[in-house]
């Protein structure tokens, strides 16, 4: 177990040095960070002044090596636009986009496990077929569509929802604000939350359908009937879970994908999380913060995958973790 | 829900915040960004001016109809042709409680002369000259006719408040264009709104100054919120359904959709942007030849264009000079005429075209790349095959530097409100040593146009500069300098009940402490 930790945090080193250097070495290619420090009829001589006060004309190995002394000091960089370290920026940004990430992944997990046994118990029902049918638009429509569709039918159409932003957040401590204490934030939470669970929902829902229909063909579960256990004991305790291994393996990459989707969700509804300010870095050509957004979001990935290994373990005592680091 | 919101924004909102209780007026703003900085002289650039004129006052400042209008300064004379007197309003006061003398605007100007964006607009002024606490000289180099144009830049900074050392030591006064300054996060102007919560990229809170001087102001809104939604489509929802009050821009595809709903109004007005193309004479042999210029003028419709991809949101222009600028020249009309482009083009002798290639940013103006696209496909029409591509601006900036492309788009917005502006920086000679024609991608050069354009900065007479100018704008014109296309118009949405169309103007400073809010 420990060995097992040990290799993942030297792992989790080595991606975030590679990320840290596709991000350096693609910055040149983001455009001019000086443009977006000065107004349009700055003279060339006071912008070369300014590219050299930022450092900007020295070689690559040496921005590069000057970059990652700094980062062992745990100085990613100061976000031009921001003014402050941009690793600070980040951390005061992460409680809402987790807060959101934690809102869709509650939403689909309440939601994807009762519809996905449903579908699998009762697949010729109607309902079921109405459910599948759904999934597939849920699939295809993209999430800043469905997110601007919910804004027009809730916001503006009946007027339920607010259409933007936070609203009135509770301080908790430190950099987080939560929008799980009041009626205000709740309000301002539920259709983003949905925005972004409507990618992944339907997936889950077809996933345990498809995983909970083969179960039940199985032996064990004939078994179990023939013994005349209460066919809710059967589907929810046996079958479940034995269905749930797989979901779980796929559920802790799609956390990780779900943090890449919330630059739609945040950007759409304007939600002040990282998603939305990766965002307008990258339009403002920002590039420590640039930079230091794809370092955390590579640890986070990292991260989520070495949790999902563990639970792995606990649901399936066959696993052994040794085998799964090497 | 939706009413109760109203009704609560318009008697106490913040009551339920627990905020002060005489805050009963407030207003939500949703622009599309919010100003990168508290320090009025960080950037030079429309959110910084928009921030400017809600925290500070100008000496001077602009009228919807392009005159000046007394702020700070109660009256002015010329006193020598390089001197004129300024004489201040007493009784006004910092919102740290200082008083306003002479002695800050001295301050403020030498700030200004440091600041590497607004120091171009100051090159020609040397001095303030303090007379008395309430009287100072403003000199410049030479005879300049720019004088009051530039005194709307001057919006006096509390130098007691911004002298001495922050806790860890560095100066209260520095001037940071990245970075930390205790100067990009306090502020205390004499403005009508003083900051008094921001949260970068999320929101500023604006509360009414109980010391504002300006009693006369009907302005009557206590709380200002101004959130940026960057998204088009979401700052439109968030107006329709009254979660703000205010916003702007609002886009062209929304423009009926506001002006229609209930609720709502629309305010558009011209603006002074200029949308351009030039055609690179180092690059092409061809684009020398004035006719082969002209022909492209002939050639693009630039009416359709505003018609079709600017849904009637521009005005067409055929010079750089909106109307109401000195340098405007009425009798300049529109050019479009595929026939006479295509006669012009055999008279030069390319009767059979050419190929070239044309570059245009995708997210910097309205439309851009549809416009570019629309006149990549007019071209066509005259032999004249385009390699069209399009790109984000972060990247076509540097290569508009490089002049990259035989025809590239940009859009101008004289700093000067002042015709000569834009010839300085798009059509004139380059010249490193000047900073003339930097943003020339052209390489257009008439040394007549360029002696036009230095005469007309020392001419004091606003009907002989007025004659130059436009004489100016009559050679570019006829020779074809470049392609002008269109000046972006403005729209504003706002709840009814804000009266937001007296406070609006082209430059797009809205003057938020005169906001009158009738609900």
């Amino acid at each position: 177990m420990l060995a097992y930790l040990v290799k993942r945090i030297f792992q989790a080193i080595g991606v975030m040095f590679v990320i840290s250097l596709i991000g350096f070495a693609i910055q040149d290619n983001l455009g001019d960070p000086l443009r977006e420090l000065v107004g349009q009829s700055v003279t060339e001589e006071v912008r070369q002044e300014l590219r050299e006060e930022l450092g900007l004309n020295d070689s690559f190995t040496k921005q590069y090596t000057r970059f990652l002394g700094n980062a062992l000091h745990g100085d990613l960089g100061t976000s031009y636009f921001f003014k402050e370290p941009a690793l600070d920026v980040i951390l005061k940004k992460l409680p809402a986009t987790l807060e959101l990430v934690f809102g869709a992944t509650l939403i689909i997990v309440c939601l994807s496990v009762p519809l996905g046994v449903m579908t699998a118990i009762r697949p010729n029902a109607i309902l079921s077929k109405f459910i599948m049918g759904a999934s597939i638009i849920g699939i295809s429509i993209p999430v800043f569509l469905t997110a601007i569709l919910m804004i027009y039918v809730f916001s503006v159409g009946y007027g339920w929802l607010p259409s933007f932003g936070r609203g009135d957040v509770v301080h908790v401590f430190g950099d987080w604000d939560t929008n799980f204490a009041n009626v205000d934030g709740l309000r301002h939470i539920i259709m983003p939350s949905f925005a972004l669970a409507s990618i992944m929902l339907p997936l889950f829902v077809r996933l345990i359908r498809a995983e909970m229909m083969e179960v039940l063909q199985s032996e064990y579960v004939k078994y179990a009937r023939a013994k005349g256990i209460r066919p809710w004991r059967i589907y929810f305790v046996h079958a479940l879970k034995n269905t749930l291994l797989p979901v779980i393996t796929v559920g802790g990459v799609q956390i990780g994908t779900m943090v890449a989707y919330t630059i739609l969700t945040e950007t759409v509804f304007q939600w002040p999380g990282m998603g939305f300010m990766f965002l307008e870095a990258v339009n403002r050509v920002d590039t420590p913060l640039i930079v230091a957004y794809l370092i955390v979001v590579g640890f986070i990935f990292v991260v989520t995958n070495t949790v999902v290994d563990l639970i792995y373990g606990l649901v399936n005592p066959t696993v052994k973790l040794a085998r799964l680091g090497a | 829900m939706n009413t109760f919101i109203r009704i609560a924004a318009a008697s106490a909102m913040t009551v339920a915040l627990g905020a002060a209780a005489h805050a009963d007026i407030s207003v939500k703003v949703a622009y599309d960004a919010d100003p990168v900085s508290l320090d009025p002289h960080e950037q030079l650039s429309g959110g910084t001016l928009q921030l400017s004129h809600m925290v500070f006052d100008p000496l001077v400042r602009w009228t919807p109809d392009f005159q000046f209008e007394p702020r700070l300064a109660e009256s002015w004379e010329q006193i020598d042709p390089t001197t004129t007197r300024f004489h201040m309003r007493d009784g006004v006061t910092f919102h740290s409680g200082n008083a306003l003398t002479a002695a800050d605007v001295d301050w403020t100007f030498d700030r200004l002369k440091e600041s590497p964006d607004f120091k171009g607009v100051f090159s020609v002024f040397t001095d303030v000259k303090v007379i008395d606490d309430y009287t100072f000289d403003l000199i410049t180099s030479e005879p300049y006719p720019l004088v009051l144009h530039t005194a709307t830049y001057i919006f006096p900074m509390d130098s007691a408040f911004y002298t001495g050392t922050t806790d860890d030591g560095k100066d209260k006064a520095e001037l940071v264009k990245h970075g930390d300054s205790f100067a990009s996060r306090n502020v205390s102007g004499t403005g009508p709104y003083v900051v008094s919560e921001r949260e970068q990229g999320v929101k500023v809170v604006f509360d009414r100054f109980d010391g504002y001087w300006d009693t006369a102001s009907k302005g009557n809104v206590d709380q200002i919120v101004l959130t940026p939604i960057k998204e088009d489509p979401t700052r439109v929802a968030a107006l329709l359904a009254g979660d703000v009050d205010f916003i702007a821009p609002v886009p062209p595809t929304d423009l009926a959709r506001v002006d229609e709903s209930e609720g709502t109004d629309l305010i558009t007005m011209a603006g002074t942007r200029i949308i351009t193309f030039q055609m690179n004479q180092e690059r092409v042999e061809a684009f020398k030849d004035a006719r082969v210029r002209k022909a492209i003028d002939y050639a693009v419709n630039n009416a359709g264009i505003v018609d079709r991809i600017m849904r009637g949101f521009g005005t067409v222009g055929a010079q750089a000079s909106p109307a109401g600028y000195l340098g405007h020249d009425a009798a300049l009309t529109p050019r479009f005429d595929v026939e006479m482009a295509k006669s012009l083009m055999a008279d030069a002798g390319y009767a059979d075209g050419f190929e070239i290639t044309m570059m245009a940013p995708n997210n910097r103006y309205v439309n851009d790349d549809k416009i570019a696209q629309a006149v990549a496909s007019m071209l066509s029409k005259i032999n004249i095959k385009v390699d069209l591509q399009t790109m984000p601006k972060a990247q076509y900036w540097p290569k508009f530097d490089e002049r990259a492309a035989d025809m590239m788009m940009i859009g101008w917005h004289a700093d000067t409100e002042d015709s000569a502006n834009f010839h300085q920086f798009l059509t004139a000679c380059p010249d490193d040593a000047t900073g003339n024609g930097q943003y020339n991608s052209g390489n257009y050069c008439n040394p007549e146009a360029d002696a036009l354009m230095l005469a007309s900065n020392t001419e004091v007479d606003p009907a002989k500069r007025a004659a130059m100018l436009q004489k100016l704008e009559g050679i570019l014109y006829e020779e074809a300098a470049f392609i002008p296309l269109h000046w972006q118009n403005l729209a504003w949405g706002a709840r009814s009940g804000v009266d937001a169309a007296p406070i609006l103007n082209a430059m797009d400073f809205p003057y938020f402490g005169d906001l009158v809010v009738s609900e």
